[in-house]
């Protein structure tokens, strides 16, 4: 037998076996996860795992489960996409911006199976629906720790790549410390990458030794408070995607948290019911799905309370961290007295607000 | 003295905190090589030294123990690509490369229990006064303590090759492992040792990332250093010194470029881009500007480079 007639017969199988799944109820389900690093980066693909195991908790027997780590982003994600959908998978999701073309790419071969994609935007198939968490809702909290803890007037941003979720970060961050401190100084740092212990340390280490002392990362490792923690207090940082507690109560002074546990939880249940349909999921403070870690006892406690007051103001939807008047950096006008950012600009973000220096690498 | 809010001796000390694991990695890999094997697995040996090096270093609690530790474990891994290559005459290209993949999984499986601890720290030499003098108080006297033992290392290095018998036989069994066989060398168990003490080392610099570099262990925490250090053997054109020298420019090139991006005040503004890759590409540009010309010769690699030994005679 050919291949393709292989393939095509086996993906019939599955059709047939799982026919109007998106309708109908079933019994069981098979849900399954690519992640793009190790489960014990301590961070991004750790708390993407902690949805699985939420799922496997809610569901019990009901739901059977798969994963693969490391997968590369790009053609290789989709060989192993494809492999998940012939193994039987109802419900893959895929959980790294990377992985966006391979996802809509392997979802048109598959269409009774229903892909999950997290942080992107395309959903060129029915069965494809894309999920995201409100990250710079985040950042406002911690913009605010920083611009208040900061004795040099210099705060510091480990980037990954120039992509809108981690420009959102960027200006909201600067945006919020800032508003606390008027002398604050901003340093951005490209790290090219979403994972690299060595490079993250050495990133963390380069800003440290040029007075920067609050720094906030977008990478996935704990790398950068580990470097903090060799300066004995003087410099603090964040949990980044995970709670990186261990360096609690300094230099970890709070966290952002991805709690995917929720959606996971609702979606293959939904699956289960037969309530399933497509959708494009972005949910923040207020829905749970930014969580804000532990403000330990390092820092004061009205700067605790004046954080923990932005947090509150995010979740009972009465602040939006991108409120007017905001200009951007080349000084032209953003958003007007009072006025909020619309999602489509936020998800198309490639502009600096006032006050930063540097460019963003095109 | 700071040129736009990068301070030069605490650039200059940092790149040498920075440049020790691949130094470590690259100066093994040269003698290893200097004896005519290529062994392709440096990242998985420096994986497996970093793993358990941070072991040994967070259950007895002594960093020294941590490096020892580091050391064992890669050359224990080594002597897999011994068993393969130098017993049952397999390829070396494969049999390293195939090295790196193994050690990278065994690494991950071994270190499940070790994630989030924080190893003992490997405290900076006491120099006393001498850390006081400026400028060169910051960049000699305020390292730990692997800092200098890796100096240390590329000197007892290029003197053994340079000056005793033992480097001169090794070289012999690189060059021509046929002639050294002829003289009576044990062509095989001169390479064994090789490629142990390549395991070594290059298990010292995975043991310093997980312990002082980035002080804590994460599954793949060694990004593709090993790689480096190898294309630094070639850089190097196989002499120690020049390893050093390599190995500093990189990391001289990575931590500058990184100081460039943080620094606000820089008058000039490089596309990040072109910072990002800038270690590379010089790595790229000098391989190049080496190699061209007068062929291998110039290049220095010894002669059997790569190529299995069986005493048939």
């Amino acid at each position: 037998m050919k291949r393709r007639t292989l393939l095509a017969s086996a993906a019939m199988g599955v059709a047939l076996t799982f026919g109007g799944a998106a309708q109908a109820q079933m019994d069981s389900a098979k849900a399954c996860f690519v992640y793009v690093g190790p489960i014990g980066d301590g961070g991004w693909t750790y708390q993407h795992h902690q949805g699985l195991l939420a799922v496997e908790e809610a569901f019990g027997d009901k739901v059977e489960t798969a994963y693969q780590e490391n997968v590369p982003e790009g053609a290789d994600a989709e060989r192993v996409l494809t492999q998940m959908a012939l193994s039987g998978c109802n419900i893959i999701f895929t959980t790294s911006f990377g992985y966006m073309d391979p996802t809509n790419a392997v979802a048109a071969k598959f269409p009774n199976v229903m892909f999950e994609h997290a942080t992107g935007y395309k959903r060129d198939h029915p069965n494809v629906s894309t999920y995201n968490a409100r990250f710079y809702e985040g950042r406002a909290v911690q913009g605010t720790i920083a611009g208040r803890m900061t004795k040099s007037n210099k705060i510091g941003y480990i980037a990954s790549f120039p992509i809108p979720e981690v420009i959102m970060g960027i200006n909201s961050y600067f945006t919020h410390a800032r508003k606390v401190n008027p002398d604050v100084e901003l340093s951005v740092i490209w790290a090219y990458t979403w994972f690299d212990p060595a490079k993250e340390a050495d990133a963390a280490k380069a800003m440290i030794e040029q007075g920067v002392d609050v720094i906030a990362s977008h990478t996935d490792s704990t790398a950068p408070l580990a470097e903090a923690a060799k300066t004995n207090g003087a410099v603090i940082g964040f949990g980044q995607a995970s709670d990186m507690s261990e360096y609690s109560p300094s230099p970890r002074v709070s966290s952002i948290i991805d709690n995917w546990a929720p959606y996971y939880v609702k979606r293959v249940g939904a699956l289960l019911d037969g309530s399933y349909e497509q959708v494009d999921a972005w949910e923040g403070i207020p829905g749970g799905e930014v969580l804000i870690g532990e403000i330990t006892d390092a820092i004061p406690a009205e700067v605790k309370a004046e954080a923990e007051a932005i947090r509150d103001a995010i979740a009972n939807g009465s602040y939006h961290p991108f409120t007017g008047p905001l200009n951007k950096q080349d000084g032209s006008a953003w958003l007007g007295d009072g006025e909020v950012s619309d999602d489509g600009t936020l998800l198309g973000m490639n502009f600096y607000v006032e006050g930063i220096k540097g460019d963003i690498p095109q | 003295m700071d040129f736009y809010g990068i301070n030069p001796s605490v650039l200059i000390a940092s790149l040498m905190a920075a440049s020790v694991p691949i130094m470590l990695a690259a100066i093994g890999e040269l003698v290893v090589e200097k004896s005519g094997v290529l062994n392709l697995g440096v990242e998985g040996m420096m994986i497996m030294g970093a793993i358990c090096g941070f072991i040994t270093a967070v259950e007895t609690g002594s960093p020294f123990l941590g490096f020892l530790g580091g050391a064992l474990g890669a050359s224990v891994l080594s002597l897999i690509f011994v068993l393969l290559t130098q017993v049952f005459l397999a390829n070396q290209v494969a049999t390293g490369l195939a090295l790196t993949l193994f050690g990278l999984g065994l690494s991950s499986l071994v270190g499940q229990g070790y994630v989030g601890i924080k190893p003992p720290a490997t405290g900076a030499i006491p120099f006393g006064p001498l850390a006081d003098i400026p400028f060169f108080g910051r960049v000699l006297f305020r390292h730990d303590w692997m800092v200098y033992a890796s100096i240390a290392i590329i000197a007892g290095v290029w003197a053994v090759l340079k000056f005793t018998r033992a480097g001169l036989i090794l070289r012999a069994v690189g060059e021509s492992h046929d002639a050294a066989h002829a003289l009576g060398y044990k062509v095989i168990r001169i390479r064994v040792m090789a490629i142990v003490f390549g395991g070594a080392m290059a298990g010292l610099g995975g043991a310093y990332v997980s312990l002082v570099r980035v002080p804590q262990w994460t599954d793949g925490i060694t990004a593709g250093a090993g790689w480096i250090a190898l294309a630094i053997v070639v850089f190097a054109s196989w002499r120690p010194w020049r390893v050093l020298v390599g190995a500093y420019l990189f990391g001289g090139i990575t931590v500058l470029q990184l100081n460039l991006q943080a620094s606000n005040e820089f008058p000039i503004k490089i596309p990040v881009e072109y910072l990002a890759m800038s270690p590379y590409l010089i790595t790229i540009l000098v391989l190049v500007i080496m190699s061209s010309g007068r062929g291998r010769a110039s290049l220095n690699a010894p002669a059997s480079l790569g190529q299995n030994f069986h005493a048939s005679h």
